[in-house]
């Protein structure tokens, strides 16, 4: 007969179950968290921190843009959040702390407008286009935007939702193109991802991702995509606790000097 | 069962955080439901593509289970009747899963069925792709829950009497018999909870399968891709599709408790 202790049956049923709502919790939280939270409350007087929302595609130049204005201002530190520009946008909406924001698009630039929480008009201060990556050796022999439309070709595309999917679902329109992804992303990264690892055969990504991979993908140049340009806007955010510094950084941003940063990454000019 | 009455009182400080966690774990579902809209609630769960994601999230935890099913009941099985001894490395591995993030784990199954995978090469050659269709929906959600099935029916089976087993061989019946005829049906309300955890595992697979699968309405898209989409584009369609997949999350829950209740 066994004699060691048993918790009765139905309890450790229970149990199971009760880890149930965890189970189905947990299994949906990575994304979104990789943004700077609380503010830096304490420091010394005259320190300032400014806290700059990108959009994640300008992640190089703004870095920079952060450095060179730190260099410029002292006393002053930039703080930096990148994600996707619909996530600011809502972190905004819900009360963020920050001092500026640039978005990838103008449509998301244009909610927060709408809901009040800009100070200023948005201005634009660089463009982006479209381009063809494919990875090395470009397996598929991929040649130009028309070749996208082979069915049997494992194209990557952004989700229509967002912005790099809305300037794709222009450019298909633009060029009469029929394209059919095997996967709609949920960012230009994910596209530029599949691609560097080779799942995907094709991928329409953003001159300056090209750049910023590196190496690890090759562009297939066809003029047609400059069919549609990407515009970024950047706006000083409503309520900003350091509402000079965050002008002063539009300035720097839209300066010939800041412009020379962008470009230098691949960006256009407005 | 007489233990519950015969078990000596609780401390009554107990109580705080109890009540704390329950709160934790009730008060954002309840949050969330004051945010749903319902005067659109119908047309947001009725729109086409909430719709073919929730009947491919449907059809592939359906897959998933009855893979984790055929294949973790061996696995609990073998694993409870080794020695503990030899097999404890074993035993761990096959539940590293459970603690690794599904990112981690699309990566690593990429690695295997992936064009450049292990496998996938060779699969290629052969005209069979995995990476952005529903077979990858169902691999990583199975890679996913399969743990869950393994690790609670593992421990019922071996906490389980063996007496009624010994007895049925005794009395002529072969293993295959004791296994399916003795074995598990003393371990049923296990393993319906371990069926009910692992649909429910892949039922919400996020990570994983966006490494893996990719993301098309209808082919790889499931309820938790399509609400982290929906979220850039329209966040009340985020919500209501949020509510839904807790609709069906409760109806699992309250499905297995009057069955294993009883």
């Amino acid at each position: 007969m066994s004699t060691a202790p048993r918790r009765p049956r139905r309890l450790r049923h229970l149990g199971v179950l009760l880890t149930l709502p965890l189970v189905l919790l947990g299994s949906g939280c990575t994304a979104g968290s990789a943004t700077g939270g609380g503010s830096d409350a304490g420091t010394g007087e005259e320190e300032t921190t400014l806290t700059v929302f990108a959009a994640a595609s300008l992640q190089e130049p703004f870095t920079e843009l952060a450095e060179r204005y730190e260099d410029e201002h002292p006393g002053t530190t930039v703080r930096l959040s990148f994600a996707g520009s619909s996530d600011l946008a809502t972190q905004i909406a819900q009360g963020a702390p920050a001092d500026v924001l640039a978005t990838a698009d103008t449509v998301t630039m244009d909610r927060v407008v709408e809901a009040g929480d800009t100070a200023a008009e948005p201005t634009i201060f660089a463009t982006n286009t479209l381009t063809i990556a494919v990875p090395p050796g470009n397996p598929a022999r991929v040649a130009s935007l028309a070749d996208l439309t082979e069915p049997a070709l494992d194209l990557v595309l952004c989700a229509p939702q967002v912005p790099c999917g809305r300037a794709a679902a222009d450019l298909a329109t633009a060029e009469a193109l029929d394209l059919s992804p095997v996967s709609e992303e949920q960012s230009v990264t994910d596209v530029l991802g599949k691609v560097e690892s080779g799942e995907a055969e094709a991928g329409l990504v953003y001159e300056t991702d090209v750049i910023r991979a590196d190496g690890a993908v090759e562009e297939v140049e066809d003029p047609a995509t400059g069919a549609v340009v990407n515009e970024y806007p950047i706006a000083p955010v409503a309520d900003a606790a350091e509402p000079d510094d965050a002008a002063a950084f539009l300035e720097l941003v839209t300066s010939p000097e800041g412009q020379e940063i962008l470009a230098a990454q691949g960006f256009g000019a407005p | 069962m007489p233990a519950a009455s015969l078990s000596p009182p609780l401390p009554l400080w107990v109580r705080v955080p109890a009540a704390a966690g329950i709160a934790l774990v009730l008060l954002p579902l309840l949050a969330m439901t004051l945010q749903v809209d319902w005067a659109r609630f119908p047309a947001l769960i009725g729109s086409e593509a909430s719709r073919a994601a929730l009947a491919l999230s449907l059809r592939t935890a359906a897959a998933s289970t009855v893979l984790c099913v055929l294949l973790g009941v061996p696995m609990a099985a073998v694993l409870a009747r080794s020695p503990r001894r030899g097999t404890g490395l074993l035993r761990g591995l096959v539940l590293i899963p459970l603690v690794l993030p599904p990112v981690v784990s699309g990566l690593a199954l990429l690695s295997v069925v992936g064009r450049q995978g292990l496998l996938g090469a060779g699969l290629e050659v052969l005209g069979v792709r995995i990476a952005f269709t529903t077979a990858a929906v169902v691999l990583a959600q199975t890679f996913v829950a399969l743990p869950f099935l393994v690790l609670s029916l593992e421990g019922a089976l071996r906490a389980a009497d063996t007496g009624y087993e010994q007895a049925a061989a005794t009395l002529g019946a072969g293993p295959t018999r004791v296994l399916l005829g003795v074995t598990l049906p003393l371990v049923a309300p296990s393993l319906l909870a371990g069926v009910v955890l692992s649909f429910a595992r892949a039922l919400g697979e996020f990570g994983a399968t966006i490494t893996v699968a990719g993301s098309l309405q209808g082919t790889t898209r499931t309820l938790p891709l399509e609400i982290y989409l929906q979220r850039e584009a329209d966040p009340d369609a985020a919500i209501a599709l949020s509510f839904l997949l807790i609709l069906v999350a409760a109806a699992v829950i309250a499905l297995v408790r009057r069955r294993g209740v009883r």
